[in-house]
């Protein structure tokens, strides 16, 4: 059986593996490199649990082999806080308290954001299609929309300052 | 869930994929997006022996207008049909049927040519590309040919491509003055396939009356159905209420829904007909016929 070397930018760090073809990107990162914070929920491609950054843009890691990363740059919830700091999606998901249970919450926020990404004043409309992909069974939708809502009102203000 | 085991290829040209393809006859699948085919390999209701990605052959992503046609590449990701500033302005049934592909995160993977080539009847393009009249490219060992939609569907997963073809472009008719199209779909939730869904276009003269029309159906039966009475139905008729709505009850005729927690057969069927009412009747609008 073929195994492939794959190198992959993880949270900006190279990283390297020996990986089997079959190897979901969703296994490398929680089984190889131990990141676990990427959730392995429906295991079907509807729950959006393991959603991660694949060049900026969510992609659901349970439905991509890790040998496909190889040279791709993938964030993962733990790239998010930066020097000691949360990013302002995870000041919102903490201040508005846009999570319940917390088992849907870093798909959320990768989901929010590549929105705010590609869209820094996005309409309620736009944050609901946004994360319909993303799946929260405490069903805490409103609180999440008022922390991506948070997060792009603090993205804003940041922006006006700089 | 874990996919039996496979050989993974990444070929760096087409040509290079159609001889990986041509090497392992009947054990070889092509990976485009992904999204339907690892699904299916990790339920273990499929298995391939290798997979040849071509996630890593330059130039199959693109949308552009040339010599009087939409030519998608096969690779090109939904995410980037439905934002095309092109495919926005001239062809807004494509927006709609993109928009209802699984959810946008599943679409940042999923491609176009994916979607036809997969043969399978609850995918959103094909109807769509039947009621346009498109036109897929495909390449092979002895070069490109080009298949007309309406030969594409063969049977449940099974199209026209030979084991060792990759579909490599759809080609859709520019619009022409009067013409406007729709896609509808009814789902029970966001990534669903279809309950039922319907693709009209149309082509108003300038007398009035209807010169072509296109309607396509999904998840109404083995294959994605093109609904031709209902489209000969509609040549040289006005667009008005009636009208549509006798089409609409015509194109529900062709459907061979099977029953399943989507529904009876009878209301698939019934749905097939109001949401055909509904296409038609938006596409007319589109065309500037109301």
């Amino acid at each position: 059986m073929a195994t492939h070397r794959i190198q992959i930018t993880v949270n900006g760090e190279a990283k390297e593996g020996q990986v089997e073809s079959r190897l979901l990107l969703v296994h490398f990162l929680r089984e190889n490199l131990r990141l676990t914070g990427t959730h392995i929920g429906c295991d079907t491609s509807h729950c959006g649990a393991c959603t991660v950054l694949l060049d900026g843009q969510p992609v659901k890691s349970c439905t991509f082999l890790a040998v496909q990363a190889d040279g791709h740059q993938i964030t993962t919830v733990e790239g998010l806080e930066q020097n000691g700091k949360l990013h302002p999606v995870q000041e919102g998901f903490w201040e508005k308290h846009g999570l319940q249970c917390g088992f849907c919450t870093p798909g959320m926020m990768l989901t929010s954001c590549a929105l705010l990404n590609r869209n820094r004043n996005p309409s309620e409309a736009e944050i609901r299609e946004a994360i319909s992909g993303n799946l929260c069974r405490c069903t805490g939708y409103v609180n999440i929309v008022k922390a991506v809502q948070y997060a792009a009102e603090k993205l804003q203000k940041e922006e006006a300052h700089a | 869930m874990i996919p039996s085991s496979f050989d993974y290829h990444a070929p760096a040209t087409l040509a290079e994929a159609v001889a990986l393809l041509g090497k392992y006859p009947e054990d070889a699948k092509v990976l485009s997006g992904g999204q339907s085919l690892l699904p299916l390999l990790k339920l273990r209701l499929g298995q391939a022996g290798h997979l040849i990605d071509i996630g890593k052959i330059p130039g199959l992503e693109y949308i552009k207008e040339e010599g009087g046609m939409l030519r998608i590449g096969g690779r090109t990701r939904e995410s980037a049909l439905e934002r095309s500033e092109i495919v926005q302005k001239r062809y807004p049934i494509l927006v709609d049927t993109a928009k209802v592909i699984a959810d946008p995160i599943v679409r940042n993977l999923a491609t176009v040519g994916g979607n036809l080539a997969h043969g399978d009847p609850g995918n959103d393009h094909p109807a769509t590309m039947l009621a346009l009249g498109a036109q897929v490219v495909a390449m092979g060992k002895s070069g490109e040919r080009v298949i007309p939609i309406d030969k594409f569907f063969l049977g449940l997963f099974r199209t026209a491509l030979q084991p060792d073809e990759i579909l490599t472009e759809i080609r859709i008719p520019a619009p022409v003055e009067g013409s406007g199209g729709a896609y509808v779909k009814l789902e029970r939730k966001v990534g669903d396939y279809a309950t039922a869904a319907s693709a009209a276009y149309v082509v108003i003269g300038t007398q009035g009356f209807v010169e072509r029309a296109g309607i396509g159906l999904t998840n109404l039966g083995p294959t994605p159905i093109k609904a031709t009475a209902a489209e000969k139905y509609l040549i040289g008729k006005k667009p008005e209420t009636a009208a549509l709505a006798e089409a609409a009850r015509i194109a529900a005729q062709a459907t061979e829904p099977s029953a399943d927690r989507r529904g009876a057969v009878e209301y698939k069927r019934e749905m097939a007909r109001v949401l055909t009412g509904r296409a038609l009747k938006k596409a007319v609008e589109r065309a500037g016929g109301k």
